[in-house]
């Protein structure tokens, strides 16, 4: 009873959480705990289940959680569909995204503000913001008219996410790899895209390998997932060690 | 202002039930069953035709009597031409007004949208129910610069000369079974003459509609375009549903004169009881430009391969289409090029949806001759199948015999893929509406060179369609 009233009132709970790719278990036992307005950042070596976790807290059918769960705002994700997740506010870029032909930016991006708030959003009302959007991050305005992510290059199709992220605003954000493969250039704009998007409403999940993102974005929590269970938490000073021992020390 | 013709025309939505609105069976004249002499005299006696048609038909059936059904496509076995009515004069001649033509053949008509479209956005409207024409109409300021527009009996009276010259040389009877049965009992359709020098600048139509179960219809068209001209031709068909097969054995030439250019659309709907095998062939010279777009949504089996012969220096054939198989379709369908003199570009894009165990089959043939020197021709293919029971294919056949050209082939087949449902169901799209903008998306560059009303259209059908794909 207690601990369902602690729940409540926390914003994002994972407990227990073992998760299966195939027969793999990729996570196994993983906890966090993440409050409004939070930035939090995972780090981990290859293969120790960051993908997994994004992957799992936005529902793709692929995982299969075996044990525990998520409670979002008080809701049990566990078997939530994807879109409805997405209605709830929870957002992920993705490190590889989708080339969509025969629909435009444009038109996608409309489409999705309208599904999730499930209201019509007039065409010209529309344009005005992602035009606004698209000069923060600098890119062309032609971009609204071509097809989602066809023919993007790497830095591209990143922007193109984080667009996504801020016109659809959502309260938890939780960001694949957002900058690996990005020039130092592209990197400040992604950060600028993501700063713009961080507030006192809105939760962002940091996935990476590297420090580039953090360098412009002051995260709250460092965590290190290793072998699918988050095996250190704490604050900003945690990278040091990273970057000195790898995550060699925490491997059983 | 060229790029506008092809979109310039509009109707209201339309909505698939029009299509299997059916009416009741009614005819002044048919005749029986099969296909024997007496029959193809016959329908030459109704339409009082001059000697050499009458000839023309009688030698085709002789064609058609030693011919074998073609066995490389779709089984078409139980297609029983003794079973099939070959001629249905509706209750009318043809009309040059709506208002004379019979009620319930003008409501058919006016529940497609035609005399609407007539009167918005066409330059004249030709209209076949079963295997006549009931109405054709050109507006006048065309007709005085010398374009022809009108029905194929009355193109033999008035245009004899004209027709004898060109009538099934494009497409000879010989060609295969179901020209020579055309060249037999060939009834309806369109001729189009436009003069040189002509831009027509909006376009015409003609619609053919079958309403008679169990029947045939064999419309011939034969477009003449002259030197330097320009005319925008869309062909429509549809047909009503009955548990009986029906058979689509149409004719359509294309004669293209130097520096003209055609641009010929179709859309076919045809019910799911249709034998759809339909020859349509196009003769392109020095210069000129034929440029194909075709839908094929309709029928049980289709088999059209619309053929470009590149016959005269730098002549153009630009092929787009768009097949969409579902549940008991075969539709084998794609486009032939030949290039047979030099500096000429053929250019086929298409793509294929095929789903609940519909069959999909791309089909098409690239030749180029000795001649050919520096031609070029890029031929693009993709399929998409919305589940595991149905089937797409791909069969291009080349024929290269000159070294010196420029040839790309590209053919993609694939799945709507589980990632890409995801990716966009994690923006708050539904499952359904993810998969149908996927499908959508698939058929965008298609669906932009459609008419408008038949984008819609195509747009209507796949939303339909898919409705009932998913549970």
């Amino acid at each position: 009873m207690i601990r369902s009233m602690v729940m409540e009132n926390k914003f994002l709970l994972i407990r227990d959480l073992h998760v299966k790719v195939g027969d793999k278990e990729i996570l196994r036992g993983l906890n966090l705990d993440i409050n409004r307005g939070e930035v939090h950042v995972i780090m981990g070596p290859n293969g120790a289940g960051k993908s997994t976790l994004a992957n799992v807290l936005m529902g793709n059918p692929k995982y299969e959680i075996t044990k525990g769960e998520i409670v979002y705002e008080g809701k049990v994700l566990n078997d939530m569909k994807v879109d409805e997740r997405a209605k709830l506010g929870i957002f992920m870029s993705f490190q590889y995204p989708e080339e969509i032909p025969g629909i435009t930016v444009e038109n996608f991006l409309r489409s999705a503000k309208m599904a999730i708030e499930d209201k019509p959003i007039k065409v010209m009302e529309f344009k005005k913001v992602l035009k606004e959007k698209m000069k923060l991050l600098e890119m062309k305005e032609e971009y609204a008219q071509r097809y989602l992510n066809e023919g993007f290059s790497g830095g591209e199709k990143k922007k193109s996410e984080i667009l996504q992220l801020l016109i659809l605003n959502p309260k938890l954000a939780i960001l694949d790899e957002t900058d690996s493969g990005l020039d130092v250039d592209a990197v400040k704009i992604v950060a600028k895209g993501v700063k713009e998007h961080k507030s006192e409403e809105n939760s962002i999940i940091i996935i990476t390998h590297h420090n580039n993102l953090l360098e412009y974005l002051n995260p709250d929590y460092v965590h290190f997932l290793v072998d699918g269970r988050i095996v250190k938490s704490g604050d900003i000073s945690l990278i040091d060690i990273v970057e000195k021992e790898g995550f060699e020390s925490f491997k059983n | 202002m060229d790029v506008d013709i092809s979109r310039k025309t509009y109707v209201e939505d339309i909505d698939r039930g029009i299509y299997d609105i059916r009416n009741e069976f009614k005819y002044s004249y048919k005749v029986e069953k099969g296909l024997t002499e007496k029959i193809v005299r016959e329908i030459s006696e109704k339409k009082n035709e001059p000697e050499w048609m009458t000839e023309f038909r009688l030698k085709s059936l002789e064609i058609y009597n030693k011919l074998d059904v073609p066995v490389w496509g779709p089984n078409i076995d139980e297609l029983d031409i003794e079973n099939i009515v070959t001629y249905v004069k509706p209750r009318t001649d043809m009309k040059y007004s709506w208002e004379d033509v019979p009620e319930d053949i003008k409501e058919t008509f006016t529940r497609l949208g035609i005399p609407e479209a007539e009167h918005k956005s066409l330059a004249g409207v030709g209209a076949q129910y079963d295997s006549e024409v009931v109405y054709h109409n050109l507006k006048d300021y065309l007709a005085m610069k010398g374009v022809i527009y009108t029905d194929m009996e009355t193109a033999v009276r008035e245009y004899e000369d004209i027709i004898k010259k060109h009538f099934m040389t494009v497409v000879p009877p010989s060609d295969h079974k179901f020209a020579a049965l055309h060249g037999a009992v060939w009834s309806g359709g369109s001729f189009v003459y436009i003069p040189e020098g002509v831009h027509v600048d909006i376009p015409l139509q003609s619609y053919f509609r079958l309403n008679a179960p169990g029947a045939g219809q064999f419309e011939h068209t034969l477009i003449i375009v002259e030197k330097g001209a320009f005319l925008h031709f869309i062909e429509g068909c549809s047909a009503p549903k009955y548990s009986v097969n029906n058979l689509h054995a149409g004719c359509v030439e294309l004669i293209v004169k130097e520096g003209a250019r055609l641009r010929y659309s179709t859309i076919e709907n045809w019910s799911k009881n249709m034998y759809n095998l339909n020859t349509k062939r196009a003769v392109v010279e020095k210069d000129g430009t034929i440029e194909w777009v075709s839908g094929s949504f309709g029928s049980k089996v289709s088999m059209l391969y619309p053929m470009s012969i590149l016959k005269g220096e730098r002549a153009r054939a630009e092929f787009t289409g768009i097949t969409f198989a579902g549940n008991g379709q075969h539709l084998d369908t794609g486009a032939k090029v030949v290039h047979t003199a030099p500096y000429t570009t053929s250019s086929i894009n298409t793509k294929s949806i095929s789903k609940d165990g519909g069959v999909a089959v791309y089909r098409g043939a690239l030749v180029i001759t000795e001649n050919a020197h520096h031609s070029k021709s890029t031929v693009s293919c993709e399929s998409l199948m919305l589940d595991n029971k149905s089937r797409s294919d791909t069969i291009p056949v080349m024929d290269i015999r000159n070294d010196e050209v420029d040839i790309g082939h590209e053919a993609k087949i694939g799945r709507i893929s589980d990632e890409a449902i995801f990716y966009l169901m994690s923006r708050g799209i539904s499952e359904e509406e993810a998969k149908a903008m996927i499908v959508r998306g698939f058929v965008e560059p298609i669906a932009k060179e459609l008419p408008l009303e038949y984008a819609v259209e195509m747009n209507n059908l796949i939303k339909l369609e898919l409705e009932g794909t998913i549970g």
